[in-house]
């Protein structure tokens, strides 16, 4: 392996695509040419990066200086001064822009530890990094029952909104004989204001792929499919690669390390629905079906995929799984609080410095979350609310800023983690507008299955549209809280069920503005 | 502007090719109606009922299948679809501002195609770009932090 003075990481993301990275990063190894410098400095694309910038983004290591908005006009400079003469070009210099230091937290990353530091194209890196070291040990030192115990002892929950335990999941499929088993990955990710899964697959293809082969393993399945939205291009290729790379290094396929154990992976590109990530959907969907909700029970665990035991898991919880089986549960227990293990993969999204997307501790609180990660709030704007967990969260008023971000703290607030979306809001927003739009986004969601959920969400639009205009009056206010709670009691599944958490939270915590707004 | 479009013997050949090849895998119905809608650019019925009939199911299931997804498309579109995220960050982001720069410079509204055929505007979900909001995706491309009409004119110019 060759080695370099100095690493230059370029982050690959659409942002990045948008501003011609393509271009920029071939004029960047001309220069570095020209100077003299292929030998000592290596140019690295990859996944996003640890912070989020604007336009093309640079990390140069070892000194870990970031440099964003970098464009073709800055490069001989940035050669010169900063790769030749050993002079960061402060202009460029993301600190200096905003005043904000990012927190660079990879010593608590388990998720993103990868990304943004690997060539997420490339298996070496990876496998340089420690990768599939943990997959080597779950097939030729553990046995299913270990695998299985191990994931349950380490307290992790699924990241896909629902939070059920991952290894008691797992527990209902592996006894099972069937002869046939899958692990179906849930990269649906339609929650609006999340990317958190596609950053995931962008940054660190592999680790995915690793933690789907170690629940492949624990549940005894030879088949995987990852569903994934058709609008993830960038996601779809890397993983493909990495599917290929893994087959031509012995790691997925017949026999694994002479294990006896077979196993592939396949990808299914989704149609475009809300409600196909809602896992029976989902298994809908994968049979080419309609993407319409199934009865509950029996559950995906026991009947799933063609009616076969299926266990499906969301891309950020199979990321973790690696970490656990290489490192124990005991040091997974180390990050994020006793009931809720590890880290939580964000995307702050909406009026703060920095949106973009971050991993920390569990139980860590909404404030540090806002301020640390994400900058803080914009420059002349004041915080008003932050809706968290998409379409299907919550509304949280500045009095709940120190309620900490886990699983069984957000109940209090009636408030759940979901996706972890967290869209902050400026005091100029309206409430009455985003539940507008939360509510529109239902209505043309709904599958259409049952009839409290089809016909509730279209007049909880009608009455909210009434209402966003200063044509309603409070009876049509409680009117939409009666017919959201009617629907989370007779909803076929969790979509149905879930208006009532934006409203209720809006009205809760912002009742003033719907009694502004209905005087008029 | 929906008057169907004849299509060529060329066309459903190439997609009776396609279905010959698929027809025993499990359930292909939806990566079939994905390449048809490629091969004709959106699914009329006709195009439907040949699909079903040559994978020897229902039209009932071709058609539902169709109507469910946001994907497929029953009219015809125009050479590049113009797709306006009106996710929650978007929403707030002025996601509405953007469909009406678009809907001013293109003369059409949401759903409908310019007259050249040149640009269908439609509204998508959250594309998963929020911290670039608000987004259009043009094909391949996403455009990001559309605020002034200028950006608009200035990608339109790009795809006329
Ligand atoms: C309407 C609806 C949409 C959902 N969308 C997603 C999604 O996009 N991604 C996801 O992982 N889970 C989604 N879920 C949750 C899944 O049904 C399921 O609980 C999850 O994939 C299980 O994985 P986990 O245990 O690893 O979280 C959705 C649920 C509902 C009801
Ligand atoms: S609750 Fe809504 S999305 Fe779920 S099955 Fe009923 S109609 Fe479909
Ligand atoms: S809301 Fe528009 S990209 Fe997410």
């Amino acid at each position: 392996m060759k080695y370099y003075r100095s690493h230059i990481l370029v982050g690959i993301n659409e942002a990045a695509k948008q501003a011609g990275v393509d271009v920029f990063v071939n004029k960047l190894q001309d220069q570095i040419s020209t100077a003299g410098l292929a030998d000592e400095i290596n140019v690295l694309e990859t996944g996003p990066l640890a912070f989020f910038g604007r336009g093309i983004c640079l990390t140069i290591l070892p000194e870990n200086v970031n440099y964003e908005n970098v464009a073709i006009e800055d490069i001989v400079e940035l050669v010169e001064e900063h790769l030749l003469k050993g002079r960061p070009v402060h202009r460029l210099m993301l600190d200096s822009a905003a005043q904000f230091k990012p927190k660079f937290n990879y010593d608590r990353r388990i998720v993103l530890k990868n990304s943004g530091i690997i060539d997420p194209e490339s298996i070496d890196e990876y496998l340089g990094a420690g990768g599939y070291e943990a997959w080597e040990k779950a097939l030729l030192n553990m046995q299913p029952a270990d695998i299985v115990n191990e994931v349950k002892a380490s307290g992790l929950r699924g990241r896909g909104g629902a939070g059920f335990p991952a290894g008691l999941k797992w527990s209902f499929t592996a006894p099972l004989n069937a002869e046939q088993k899958y692990v179906v990955v849930n990269a649906d990710e339609g929650e609006p204001g999340t990317f958190k899964d596609r950053l995931i697959m962008e940054g660190d293809p592999h680790q995915l792929l690793e933690g789907i082969m170690i629940c492949a393993r624990a549940i005894g399945a030879s088949m995987a499919y990852i569903y994934i939205r058709g609008e993830y291009k960038l996601c779809i290729a890397r993983l493909e690669k990495a599917i290929k790379q893994c087959h031509a290094y012995g790691i997925l396929g017949r026999n694994i390390f002479d294990s006896g154990f077979d196993l592939d992976i396949g990808i299914k590109i989704g149609a475009g629905a809300y409600v196909c990530g809602e896992e029976t959907a989902l298994i809908e969907s994968l049979e080419g079906n309609r993407g319409n909700p199934r009865w509950k029970p029996p559950f995906p665990g026991v009947k799933g995929l063609w009616q076969y035991p299926t266990v499906v898991n969301n891309v950020e919880t199979l990321a973790n799984v690696p970490f656990i089986i290489k490192n124990g549960a005991a040091e997974y227990r180390q990050f994020g609080t006793d009931e809720c293990t590890g880290t939580k993969v964000y995307t702050i999204l909406g009026d703060v410095a920095y949106p973009g997307l971050c991993e920390v501790d569990m139980g860590a609180t909404l404030r540090t979350v806002i301020n640390e990660y994400g900058g803080g709030m914009k420059k002349g704007f004041k915080f008003k609310a932050a809706l968290v967990g998409g379409a299907a969260g919550v509304i949280l008023s500045d009095r709940m800023l120190d309620v900490k971000m886990d699983f069984v703290s957000l109940n209090q607030y009636a408030a759940v983690l979901g996706s972890g979306a967290i869209l902050v809001m400026n005091e100029h927003q309206s409430i009455v507008d985003m539940l507008w739009s939360i509510l529109r986004f239902f209505r043309h969601e709904s599958c259409g299955k049952c009839s409290p959920c089809r016909i509730g969400t279209q007049h909880l639009y009608d009455l909210i549209s009434k209402i966003r205009k200063g044509e309603g009056s409070m009876d049509d206010v409680e009117m939409l809280h009666t017919i959201a709670l009617t629907m989370k009691q007779t909803s076929f599944c969790a979509l149905g069920q879930s208006p009532i958490m934006a409203i209720a939270s809006a009205l809760d915590n912002f009742r003033d503005e719907f009694i502004a707004i209905t005087k008029k | 502007m929906t008057t169907a479009k004849a299509f060529t013997n060329e066309q459903y050949a190439k997609l009776g090719a396609v279905i010959d090849q698929k027809k025993d895998l499990r359930n292909p119905l939806i990566e079939i109606l994905r390449i048809a809608q490629e091969i004709f650019g959106y699914l009329p019925v006709e195009v439907q009922e040949f699909v079903a009939s040559r994978m020897n199911i229902p039209v009932s299931k071709v058609h539902g299948v169709v109507t469910f997804y946001n994907f497929f498309t029953m009219t015809p579109k125009g050479k590049h679809i113009i797709n306006v995220c009106t996710g929650t960050a978007c929403y707030v982001k002025g996601a509405l501002r953007v469909i009406q720069m678009l809907t001013e410079q293109l003369n059409v509204g949401m759903g409908e195609t310019t007259m050249d055929g040149l640009f269908t505007l439609s509204a998508v979900r959250c594309v998963g770009a929020c911290s670039l909001a608000p987004v259009i995706v043009i094909g391949e491309d996403t455009f990001g932090r559309i605020e002034k009409s200028d950006q608009v004119k200035e990608i339109i110019n790009r795809y006329s």
